[in-house]
């Protein structure tokens, strides 16, 4: 009935003849693309006055012998996660190849606002110090004022959705003053704190508390009331209630409470540093743009881009461990 | 009748049924400054180890009276006793299993089974916990999470979470009509076998007279809101039970003939 050649034997392990030596296209083409780049900003004299580009060879000197490496093992399974990756590093050697020709060869973009990728780089050889500064200063500010305000908007949460006098009280107070931007406080917590990095950490605290408070709140009022009737019945005390029906059904609905609040802090984080404090990621961007230190600038929105990304990648993996029980997958 | 509420300190292994009185109860709910009455002067006494069927039409106030038993809520009029003591709120000795599983999504089957004896500070006693998924046929599925279950299994894991803590009373609200007409045989048998091993009282509401009188020895049937019983029938048919016996015929339409149907289109 079923002819034999209908079913080839694809999931037969494969024999030693067949695991014949492939390429991997996405190595090969990504080293070229890093070699173009390399040979512009090594060949070429810079047209403009440029900042060393030492950084920036390194940089393609490295990616293009990572890439020579990947085209012998890029096929290989234990390199799928970063193979993955393989044709957007190789798209970005391309752009990093035309940027440079536009700016440091040729001028074309104009100065000081377009910095050239070998100027931007070079920030982070010649300023690392005074970027890992602010980044660790801007982490003082950041981390207790968003542990402060998840733990208190968390515990406001809870209590206004399970006592109807906690939400009578808490409503009205929430209702008003959330809509209100938090940064828009900093006046009134200058004056109030002792220090600008108390005033901080407030802002950031109020920032993350009203969010995750209304949507604590919310995710405690939509439990279905027949799992109190279970408990109950079951010897629950009211404690213990709150413990293991409250706070697990409440928490898919924390978690998107405390997205939206870390995305605030994050504002909040560098409006703040730009407006009053002497050290941080936002006074680093206030310090460049006073000098006109363009590339500095963009050199911190990368360190900022990626230390902001990590910090949520943080939250995504503890929620991700805590909600192992919904199927709910929105990934970051 | 009116003893002082005692704390229930028997704990046979063979967890005996208590019984139930039901005495003068009236109920109503005040909803917006309207009253809505939903039970008128029920009175009935359920003696241990008895399985009795609750049918009425939807909406006549079964789930509610079963809610008082179980001490959810207090009666406005009359007496609920267990074993002549008084109830007065919630116990672990008697308990609902309703019609949606209300399993925790949080917790694995067996930290489900496990909940009660964990919220009366009993520990989480593995042993218990594992003989009670044995008895509803689910031992391979602890540390399953209940989105993984059918919903028959689910019931099941209910069921167990339940009779893991030896109820003395076990109070029924339309277990199986969420199931498959052929899960719920199975559960009915099964329903049935643990009632006959384990001597506990049941009360059962279900919308199916022929559920009624497959299970219970006793089935009272109750008007529109507000209930009261209009009908006390003894089933007495021994096990096993055919439905086409002629006197199970029999119940089965004074039943329906109590409940409104069964005299001008069917019979
Ligand atoms: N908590 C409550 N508050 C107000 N009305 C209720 C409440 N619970 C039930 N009712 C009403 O009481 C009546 C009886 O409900 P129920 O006991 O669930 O009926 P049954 O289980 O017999 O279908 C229904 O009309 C229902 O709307
Ligand atoms: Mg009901």
């Amino acid at each position: 009935m079923f002819d034999k050649t209908q079913f080839p034997a694809e999931n037969v392990a494969p024999t030693a003849g067949h695991s014949v030596f492939r390429l991997w296209w996405p190595g090969v083409i990504s080293g070229v693309t890093w070699a173009t780049a390399f040979s512009v900003t090594a060949l070429f004299p810079n047209h403009v006055r440029t900042p060393a580009a030492q950084s920036l060879e390194a940089c393609e000197i490295m990616i293009i012998i990572f890439s020579g490496f990947s085209v012998l093992l890029g096929n290989m399974s234990s390199f799928s996660s970063l193979a993955h990756h393989g044709r957007r590093i190789a798209a970005l050697g391309g752009a990093v190849a035309v940027w440079e020709v536009m700016t440091a060869k040729t001028g074309w973009l104009p100065l000081p606002f377009f910095p050239s990728p070998q100027a931007i780089l070079d920030v982070y050889r010649v300023d690392s110090e005074r970027l890992a500064q602010s980044v660790f200063h801007s982490l003082l500010l950041l981390i207790p004022g968003f542990g402060l305000g998840s733990l208190t908007g968390f515990l406001v949460g809870v209590a206004m959705g399970w006592s109807p006098e906690a939400r009578y009280w808490g409503h009205p107070i929430i209702r008003l003053l959330g809509p209100l931007p938090s940064i828009a406080w900093l006046p009134i917590a200058l004056f109030i704190f002792p220090t600008i990095t108390a005033a901080s950490v407030f802002l950031i605290a109020l920032a993350t508390a009203f969010p995750v408070a209304v949507l604590t709140a919310s995710g405690v009022a939509i439990v279905d009331s027949r799992l109190y009737d279970v408990g109950r019945t079951l010897g629950a005390s009211e404690g213990f209630l709150i413990r293991t029906i409250v706070i697990p059904a409440a928490l898919p609905n924390v978690f998107v409470g405390l997205f939206m609040g870390l995305g605030a802090s994050f504002i909040v984080l560098i409006v703040a540093e730009m407006l009053g404090a002497k050290a941080g990621l936002g006074w680093y961007l206030q310090w460049a743009q006073g000098w006109a230190a363009y590339a500095n600038l963009y050199a911190a929105l990368a360190v900022m881009s990626v230390l902001f990304s990590s910090v949520t990648m943080v939250l995504f993996a503890i929620r991700r461990r805590l909600l192992r029980w919904n199927r709910e997958t929105v990934e970051w | 009748m009116v003893r002082a509420a005692q704390p229930n300190t028997s704990e046979t292994k063979d967890f005996p049924g208590a019984s139930v009185q039901v005495r003068s109860v009236s109920h109503a709910f005040d909803n917006d400054a309207q009253v809505l009455p939903v039970l008128g002067n029920v009175t009935f006494d359920v003696p241990s180890g008895e399985t009795l069927a609750l049918l009425g039409p939807s909406g006549c106030g079964k789930s509610t009276l079963l809610r008082l038993i179980a001490g959810l809520e207090m009666p406005k009029r009359g007496e609920i006793g267990v074993d002549h003591v008084r109830v007065v709120g919630p116990d672990p000795s008697r308990l609902l299993v309703f019609q949606d599983p209300l399993l925790l999504p949080w917790r694995t089957v067996k930290e489900n089974v496990a909940y009660g004896l964990e919220a009366q500070g009993i520990g989480k006693e593995k042993e218990r916990v594992l003989q009670a998924l044995q008895m509803v046929g689910l031992s391979d599925f602890a540390a399953a999470y209940p989105r993984e279950l059918s919903g028959g299994m689910a019931q099941r894991v209910a069921l167990a979470r339940v009779l893991v803590n030896r109820p003395r009373v076990l109070l029924l609200d339309e277990p199986f009509g969420k199931l498959d007409s052929l899960t719920r045989m199975t559960m009915q048998e099964e329903l049935l076998m643990l009632a006959r091993r384990h001597t506990f009282t049941t009360v059962l509401v279900t919308h199916d007279v022929e559920e009624a009188l497959l299970l219970a020895t006793r089935i009272l049937v109750f008007s529109s809101r507000p209930a009261e019983i209009i009908l006390d029938l003894e089933n007495n048919l021994s096990f096993p039970r055919f439905r086409d016996d002629p006197e199970f015929i029999s119940l089965r339409r004074q039943s329906l003939v109590a409940l409104g149907h069964g005299e001008e289109f069917f019979r």
